[in-house]
């Protein structure tokens, strides 16, 4: 399939249609909206049945070493894209180390919704991927926000630093890597028989869950980026569309060292291009209070996320279809 | 009918800072405060509404809570090391009680 046939097999795919249903929506100033609790709950969901079925996969196939070394790559990936994105920030925009430093951690770490959209297109395609990228993903929470608060460091009053406090709990113990990771060990406890139980629930409800939850998505992209508007410079705009190629680029030479799947490095190269904008935020707010929350808000979740939602994934599956090994 | 003089501290703040406010508050002998959500409002970066935002990092909560004047200071001190450089608002006042021995 090429690469034109996968975008426009994703722009008329349901889930991204009703991205643009919200997106419209927000602009046009619709009332529309899905009660926060809803929402909440379809993130749950979503993260239960990615989980489950990533442990329920491995329980099936074995570990492998390629385990060890996926997720070794997932951390550095997340521990070094803040440095190249601040790097290419402090040399393209205005913005001042302490909210460089902030935009940078957004994008290392992840996105656990965009790693939702590609796992849906990959089983739209029926490419299989390792189940294990659901550790991965686990995996690349962290690391950025470590090297979002070094980046920081040289440029906070010493008072503030000691205010940060520990947030290591929170950032560690969030929801989404909670629910992410206690799925994943409840999949690979409970093995094809549990599989086979909650498949119906877990598995085969994925895409309409999937398709509201991207309507609320797309409000929330929407609504996002007409009130950060202000923030958004050229240069940011720019950036917020080419660092997710370049972490892409970086996926994508690493998951061929390790030998991925096709599937597998699609769901890598997506992982580093995506931006997170649930739990960097929250421990950014505890960690680097000085730093402006709405400047990498409104660039991951207004510009990143609809980018790798329309024209990443079907980018990044082309080019691993072209790069990586044949599947086994 | 007979009534107390008494502080009353009122605080909005970033949702992730609520577990922290109020293990300051149980530390500091608080006998009683209110957490409420915050569905909205307008600040120095424009208006906001809870609805549109996704996580709690964008959330505010409200926190009221009534003291002795004896303590405001040690409360205060300890919650503004927390939240002097977060979104947020802290204020003072003085109110009236029924039941001073509640606080």
């Amino acid at each position: 399939m090429t690469l034109t046939d996968l975008a426009l097999q994703n722009l008329i795919s349901p889930m991204v249609l009703f991205f643009l249903v919200g997106l419209f929506a927000a602009f046009a100033k619709s009332d529309l909206s899905i009660p926060e609790p809803v929402a909440k709950l379809l993130s749950l969901y979503l993260l239960m049945s990615i989980g489950f079925r990533g442990g329920a996969e491995v329980a099936h196939h074995g570990m492998s070493a390629q385990l060890l070394g996926s997720i070794a790559a997932g951390i550095a990936l997340s521990y070094s894209l803040p440095f190249v994105a601040y790097y290419i920030l402090q040399r393209t925009s205005r913005l001042s180390p302490i909210d460089a430093a902030s935009v940078a951690g957004h994008y290392g770490s992840i996105s656990a919704v965009t790693f939702a959209a590609v796992t849906g297109a990959l089983n739209q395609l029926m490419l299989p991927y390792e189940g294990y990228m659901v550790a991965v993903a686990a995996a690349m929470e962290t690391p950025a926000i470590v090297a979002a608060l070094g980046l920081a460091r040289p440029h906070r009053e010493a008072a503030a630093i000691d205010s940060g406090g520990n947030v290591w709990r929170e950032v560690l113990l969030n929801g989404s890597v909670v629910t992410l990771l206690g799925a994943f060990a409840v999949g690979m406890a409970s093995g094809s028989k549990g599989f086979a139980t909650v498949k119906p629930f877990l598995v085969d409800l994925f895409p309409g869950f999937l398709c509201i939850f991207l309507l609320d998505m797309g409000l929330v992209a929407g609504r996002g980026l007409q009130h950060g508007r202000k923030y958004m410079t050229a240069s940011l705009g720019i950036f917020a569309v080419f660092m997710p190629l370049a972490g892409a680029a970086l996926a994508a030479c690493l998951s061929m060292l390790i030998g991925l799947s096709a599937g597998g490095m699609a769901v890598l190269m997506t992982l580093a291009a995506s931006a997170s904008y649930i739990a960097v935020p929250a421990a950014l707010r505890l960690a680097l209070p000085e730093s402006n929350p709405a400047i990498p808000l409104t660039m991951s979740l207004g510009v990143t996320f609809p980018f790798n939602l329309l024209l990443g994934i079907p980018l990044y599956i082309s080019a691993a279809g072209m790069l990586a090994r044949s599947p086994h | 009918m007979q009534t107390y003089p008494k502080k009353r501290i009122d605080l909005i703040i970033e949702m992730p800072l609520l577990r922290r406010i109020t293990e300051r508050f149980d530390k500091a002998g608080v006998t009683g405060y209110s957490v409420l959500p915050v569905i909205g409002g307008r600040g120095q970066s424009g208006a906001w509404t809870a609805g549109e935002q996704i996580g709690n990092a964008g959330q505010m909560a409200a926190i009221i809570c009534i003291v002795d004047a004896a303590k405001v200071d040690a409360v205060l001190d300890d919650v503004f090391a927390i939240v002097r450089r977060q979104i947020g608002l802290v204020t003072v006042s003085d109110v009236a009680v029924v039941r001073a021995e509640r606080f």
